[in-house]
């Protein structure tokens, strides 16, 4: 269908009111329901049920957290949560096939097993260099604050992750925290830094290995669970670091997964690679 | 409790984990791997499908150790498990006939991610089916859309992420809309499990309150739920997404991953709004019509259209069309006709998108009139092709015929509708001769170069033709006429599937 100047003109003039009427009847029709709807914190509002009373009356003896959230989205409500974090591994699989297209070192690594001199290499390096120009590569006071910084990130973070049963928090919060604090060192110190201990490979069996727990551990207590077989693992007290069964490790895995696809997306944008 | 109720759980979980390990393997294991898992899946699901016709009954499954309405669970009827089976079988027939598209078109870094893909779309789509729980469907479709959109830009072409891109925006306004919908209707019950929101709304139908949100609520999901499946206004992903992308993702797309989505809806009507408190806000006209406008309409675009995988995609806007219309009915006929037709549409179309992929080698797409002399260099998937064209047609002994039979029949206690119904089925039957038509006679004649146009001609489709090995052209023709022989058993044997979904929607609510 070919259209000439005019007609596209006179199309998407009148594709903008159509969608602006669209819009206006969704909306209108949302907010109108908004007034309706019962007010959110009145005794009377049908979310205060049978379900919350129980999470918040039973929560802390039935998953042994103290944190109501850890226990209703690790414990209660898994497999919710199960899916979720696959939704997050989609996410990291489809940025990957998008941006690992545009790798220009591919070719340039091909190039260097056939040939392997050491200008080869060198000319390698210069057009990484190339390639990120935006890395600040002698930035003092970048540099000096980031190597204040990165400690007590990480140490945030890890204690978000590991403490998310007993305070706000948990594997995703803590996970993010990490993840920033290997994109300041990754912004700070170049990438090649970071590369010693988080490159594609290693990242790769991160997020593995947590995930492979994470499905092991919860196919376990939903088989358990559905076939009513104890499922012995100790809940421990509430309020020690070492309780609460599950919900620690799943913290954890969640966290590494999390802290590697923030790492990873940052790293695929910036250079098309991990 | 036995130990087949544990199926579905595994099902899941084995496609998950499956998906979890092609992550580390290389391309060809984790093609083995890929393919094991679903074959896995199918038995499962057949040997569930089997007990749950013999019992005649549903059972819901304990994710954990909390019952229902604090835990999550899943449901599974003969219904879920027929759909369960029917997805397995397209997935695995795809991956299999499309491994010489795969292993062409794909990067040889991302092969394994495709398969990776392919697997979480398999758990997702079967988490979708099983689900028992509205929230834990809005999260396996945020899966479903992601791995969708990796299906399509998986095929490293500017063309295939510009659609990729066009498919992310419309499914992602869809799920968007569904999950307003879902959050309105946890604030009007307070419940998120399909059995505690059905007898809430049930009270609040009696009370009388909030029945202008009610209706909010079920055309949000319903109109979220149709812009995912692709129904006629929202349907103009549907050609870019089904053409540029590779042959066994188009033939996954359209055969099994829109219709989870419609899986859903029905699941919405019957089990969580309720027929009849949904017969009575007058959607079920709505989807009525939009039904028969996207019957009438895509097959419009679809003899418009001068290429051959793209006229296809616009029959699938036909098809889904003829299912919606089903739905539109509003009777338990209707809806049996409609699942009738989402399994033969399901089979039918991947069967027409793994057969062009014999005709279009390389090329993202062929003209329906170089298609010349095709029959005869490729006489298996020229006839399969052929099958399935005359199946979407309605040919007796073919499943599309029972399906369009039975729509006919579940129309004609419904007044206007049965009119409407019956003449749009004979207008859209027609205009699908004159498209499949014009391929099939494309397919067989001779000549093939006609001298005319110098540039399309058959013999330039040499430089174009797909390095396939002899196991992959052995593995496709397999797959191929397995789908065909499918198509055919359901024709002629209709009874058993019938019966199966009858009795699944029986004990659906």
């Amino acid at each position: 269908m070919s259209l000439n100047g005019k007609d596209k003109k006179r199309y998407y003039t009148v594709y903008r009111i159509a969608g602006a009427l669209l819009v206006l009847i969704l909306a209108a029709s949302l907010i109108f329901c908004m007034f309706d709807l019962p007010g959110l914190f009145s005794a009377d509002h049908p979310g205060e049920n049978v379900v919350a009373e129980r999470y918040i009356e039973n929560g802390i003896e039935e998953t042994g957290a103290v944190n109501f959230v850890a226990g209703m989205i690790l414990d209660y409500r898994a497999f919710d949560t199960f899916g979720e974090s696959n939704v997050l591994f989609a996410a990291t699989i489809c940025v990957m096939v998008l941006l690992l297209s545009q790798k220009p070192s591919n070719g340039k690594e091909r190039c260097r097993k056939d040939t392997d001199t050491a200008e080869d290499v060198v000319s390698e390096t210069t057009e990484i260099e190339e390639i990120e120009p935006l890395i600040a590569r002698n930035d003092v006071i970048l540099k000096t604050v980031a190597k204040f910084a990165i400690p007590f990130i990480l140490i945030f973070g890890i204690y978000v992750i590991l403490n998310g049963h007993l305070s706000p928090g948990g594997g995703f919060s803590g996970g993010a925290i990490v993840g920033s604090g290997f994109i300041l060192s990754s912004v700070a110190f170049g990438f090649e830094r970071m590369e010693i201990f988080l490159n594609k490979k290693s990242a790769g069996i991160i997020t593995f290995v947590s995930l492979l727990i994470y499905c092991l551990a919860k196919s376990y207590s939903f088989f358990t669970g559905a076939n009513h077989l104890e499922s012995g693992i100790p809940l421990g007290t509430p309020g020690n670091i070492l309780s609460s069964g599950l919900i620690l490790i799943l913290n954890i895995c969640v966290g590494l997964v999390v802290a590697c696809t923030m790492y990873s997306f940052f790293s695929l944008l910036r250079r098309g690679k991990i | 409790m036995d130990f087949v109720l544990n199926f579905p759980f595994f099902s899941i979980m084995i496609c998950m984990l499956a998906a979890l390990s092609t992550f580390m393997l290389g391309k060809r294991a984790a093609a083995v791997v890929a393919k094991a898992a679903v074959f896995i899946t199918l038995i499962l699901s057949i040997v569930l499908t089997v007990y749950l016709h013999e019992c005649g009954e549903s059972f819901v499954y304990m994710m954990g150790h909390f019952p229902a309405p604090w835990g999550n669970e899943i449901r599974a009827g003969e219904l879920e498990g027929i759909m369960a089976v029917f997805t397995c079988v397209i997935s695995l027939l795809s991956l299999t006939a499309g491994s010489a598209s795969i292993r062409n078109e794909i990067d040889e870094s991302k092969q394994n991610l495709y398969y990776l893909i392919t697997c979480l779309m398999e758990a997702s789509l079967l988490a979708l089916i099983y689900t028992n729980d509205i929230f834990t469907g809005y999260v396996f479709i945020e899966i479903n859309t992601i791995a969708g959109c990796g299906l399509i830009m998986i095929k490293n072409s500017g063309r295939a992420i510009a659609s990729a891109i066009r498919y992310m925006v419309v499914s992602l306004v869809g799920s968007g809309l569904f999950l307003i919908g879902t959050t309105l209707m946890y604030s009007v019950t307070g419940h998120l499990l399909m059995e505690n929101i059905h007898e809430s709304v049930m009270g609040l139908v009696a009370d009388g309150s909030y029945d202008v949100t009610l209706t909010v609520i079920t055309a949000l999901m319903t109109v979220g739920l149709s812009i995912k499946s692709g129904l006629f206004p929202f349907h103009l992903w549907i050609p870019d997404a089904y053409s540029r992308s590779v042959a066994p993702s188009s033939s996954m797309l359209s055969g099994m991953v829109s219709k989870g989505y419609i899986f859903l809806l029905i699941k919405i009507i019957y089990r969580v709004i309720g027929f009849d408190v949904y017969k009575a806000s007058g959607v079920f006209n709505i989807i009525f019509i939009a039904g028969i406008a996207a019957m009438i309409m895509g097959s419009v675009s679809a003899i418009r259209s001068k290429y051959l995988r793209r006229m296809t995609a616009y029959s699938s806007v036909s098809q889904i069309g003829y299912i919606f219309m089903g739905i539109g009915i509003a009777n338990d006929a209707g809806a049996v006709a409609a699942i009738f037709h989402i399994i033969t549409h399901g089979l039918t179309k991947s069967l027409l998108f793994l057969a062009a992929s014999s005709f279009t080698g390389k090329k993202e797409d062929i003209k329906i009139s170089d298609l010349k002399g095709m029959g005869h260099k490729y006489p298996l998937s020229a006839a399969t092709f052929t099958a399935a064209a005359l199946s979407i047609v309605g040919f007796p002994l073919f499943a599309g015929f029972v399906a369009k039979m039975l729509l006919a029949n579940a129309s004609f206690t419904e007044g206007w509708k049965m009119y409407a119904a019956i003449s749009a089925i004979a207008v859209s039957t027609i205009l699908n001769v004159v498209y499949f038509f014009r391929c099939i006679i494309n397919l067989y004649a001779y000549g093939g170069f006609d001298g005319k146009d110098e540039n399309n001609g058959t013999l330039d489709l040499k430089s174009d033709t797909l390095i396939v090995t002899g196991y992959e052209r052995a593995i496709h023709a397999v797959s191929i006429s397995a789908l065909a022989v499918l198509n055919i058993c359901i024709g002629v044997a209709p009874k058993l599937l019938s019966d199966i979904i009858t009795k699944g929607l029986n004990v659906f609510d």
